[in-house]
């Protein structure tokens, strides 16, 4: 951030500088300008989707129908919300997308963080080559995996009589298949920035190895920890293959396949209730993003340019 | 006395084997083996068999029962629709990765020029795509280029623009899809390339800038060099990313028109669970390996090289 800043008033300075030259500076403000305006064309592009469902949303069915400005909400209602923060289907859906990414976050972080500290602090044989990996277990896409999966399941039900296919508690295991090696990546990278002194002189006053992660590690690695956790809850809230593959009974159910399955019944498609749930559904991960942003881009940016 | 000796002899072998065991539980290198236990059995467990499990489903017939050997493939490469799928995907792969990194390139420069107190403001906003979950965006996207109620159309019909039938011709459709995966992707490389451009040293600006050079030199001979790593890891981890896309199709367009947008994963779906088929869906996904194989290598080179310069 300081060097941003420092590179910031250095450049305010200059183009003060610059100013009495009088081409440059006319340059230099009509690059400005151009900048805005794209910027300010990206951005209506960017957000017409989130901006139509908003839009949307708020009307009611006779009005999407109607042949009039789509663009505009002649009569806003809330009855959308209404009827979909009242359906105990929808909460079933809002529900289970919470108890699975809130516990998928948890496994994760008691599965990577341990790992991570491992493999970035005490070099054991192959640790290289687990670190080596874990990252490109991440490069393993979902898609080539959901089929093998879901006959694993089958076998494993003949085998054991126990059930997993159509039960929302499975996601609690394949899940972690793509958050936890990205998050290990990531943490592996962060604790190599923290200084070897610490936990050494923690280890030399006579701390054990639980001790010096629990008391020493954990609080100065979690702004890494925060981004790795924030990660994981938006790929487990967002995760559309597995659920659909896995789960198809309402009650199992979870919110982004819940809203397709549910609400469009046949070739009717209700799309003010659609909207209505897809914009709840974008909800939780947007208020995370909106509060913790630094952190987000941290988390995002960490994976290819540290490590 | 033998036997007291002996007794005492087998006592403080024992008392030196718990020790042992205890001294090699305390050893880092365990302690350190067992913490990273877990994630080697989810990763040996949920990725790794999975994995080569499905090399083994993909020669067996459709009941699972019989070993058919190529079999599957055979019949693959007979069907039209499979040289479709292949021919699709690496379009909508390619030209997706292409307009994502150029439309991310361009933006990063814009957000870099502006003064950088107002950037933290832009940046937010124009990452919002990436943040929205994509099976919810690509509602949002399904309903805006819907068959009769299309908020574009309605647009376009006020420039005197026919109705465009977004998802219900094949061509539009594939050029919606690839549409919405730029949507979606571009924000990412914008934040990877704008960290990029902030790690570039002002001083090499200062010294092309003393030389003479103008803007395109400047992008051209100092820019893109610096940025050349990140450039090239965050393409290739896209083409994966893209390569293997499910959300985008599947909700858009689920294949139609008949058939004629699928790509490899929408169409292993299709196959393997919707059809019951699991072992052709398996070999259907199988030939995505190939291509993630090469970028895989490629991001893998690169990372050790950059470890090797650290």
């Amino acid at each position: 951030m300081t060097a941003v800043a420092v590179s910031s008033i250095t450049s305010d300075r200059r183009a003060r500088y610059q100013r009495s030259r009088s081409s440059i500076s006319r340059d230099r403000a009509w690059a400005l300008r151009w900048s805005y305006v794209f910027l300010i064309l990206f951005a209506i592009v960017f957000l017409t989707p989130p901006a139509y469902m908003l839009i949307t949303s708020l009307k009611t069915s006779a009005e999407i129908s109607a042949a009039t400005n789509p663009w505009w909400v002649y009569a806003p209602t809330l009855d959308n919300y209404a009827a979909l923060l009242s359906s105990a289907q929808f909460l079933t859906f809002f529900r289970n997308s919470a108890v699975v990414s809130v516990l998928v976050v948890s496994i994760t972080m008691l599965i990577s963080v341990p790992a991570a500290f491992a493999l970035s602090r005490m070099r054991f044989w192959g640790s290289a080559s687990i670190a080596t990996g874990v990252f490109l277990t991440y490069l393993v896409p979902e898609t080539l995996l959901f089929l093998p999966l879901f006959k694993m399941f089958a076998v494993f039900n003949e085998y054991t009589g126990i059930e997993l296919i159509n039960r929302w508690w499975v996601l609690l295991f394949i899940y972690p298949t793509l958050t936890v090696p990205f998050c290990t990546w990531v943490m592996i990278g962060y604790f190599a920035s923290i200084p070897r002194e610490l936990d050494e002189a923690a280890l030399i006053d006579g701390a054990n190895y639980r001790q010096v992660v629990t008391r020493i590690f954990i609080p100065v690695a979690l702004p890494g920890i925060i981004a790795a956790a924030i990660f994981a809850f938006t790929v487990s809230w967002a995760q559309f293959l597995y659920p659909l593959a896995f789960t198809t009974s309402a009650d199992q159910l979870v919110l982004p396949v819940g809203i397709i399955t549910s609400l469009i019944k046949g070739d009717v498609f209700n799309w003010g209730q659609i909207m209505t749930g897809a914009l709840l559904g974008a909800a939780p991960p947007l208020v995370i993003y909106a509060f913790l942003m630094d952190y987000y881009i941290a988390g995002l940016t960490a994976g290819a340019t540290k490590g | 006395v033998a036997v007291t000796v002996f007794q005492s002899a087998e006592a403080l072998t024992t008392v030196q084997r718990r020790s042992g065991l205890r001294r090699a539980m305390q050893r880092k290198s365990v302690i350190a083996f067992l913490m990273t236990l877990p994630l080697i059995l989810l990763v040996l467990i949920f990725v790794l068999y999975p994995a080569l499990y499905s090399l083994h489903l993909a020669t067996l017939n459709k009941s699972m029962e019989r070993f058919v050997g190529f079999g599957n493939f055979e019949f693959l490469f007979r069907r039209e629709t499979f040289w479709m799928v292949v021919k699709q995907s690496c379009i909508f792969a390619i030209t997706a990765v292409v307009f994502k990194a150029v439309f991310g390139f361009v933006i990063a420069h814009f957000v870099h020029n502006i003064p950088s107190k107002g950037q933290r403001k832009w940046r937010g906003m124009l990452l919002v795509p990436w943040v929205i979950p994509p099976a919810m965006s690509c509602l949002a996207w399904l309903w805006l280029f819907d068959p009769s109620y299309s908020a574009f159309n309605w647009l376009l019909q006020k420039v005197a623009i026919g109705p465009v039938p977004w998802t219900g011709d094949a061509v539009w459709a594939r050029c919606v899809i690839i549409l919405v995966n730029i949507w979606i992707g571009a924000p990412f490389f914008m934040i990877m390339y704008l960290a990029a451009l902030k790690s570039v040293p002002e001083q090499l600006y200062e010294a092309a800038a003393v030389d003479g050079a103008n803007w395109w030199q400047r992008t051209w001979y100092v820019t893109l060099p610096m940025m050349r790593n990140i450039i090239a890891i965050t393409a290739l981890f896209s083409l994966i990313v893209t390569f293997a896309n499910f959300d985008i199709v599947r909700i858009l367009t689920a294949g139609g028109p008949i058939d004629q947008t699928h790509i490899f994963a929408t169409w292993a779906f299709r196959v393997g669970i919707e059809s019951g088929d699991i072992p052709l869906g398996a070999s259907v996904s199988l030939f995505m390996l190939p291509i993630l194989t090469i970028a895989a290598i490629f991001i893998l080179r690169d990372i050790n090289r950059r470890g090797n310069e650290a």
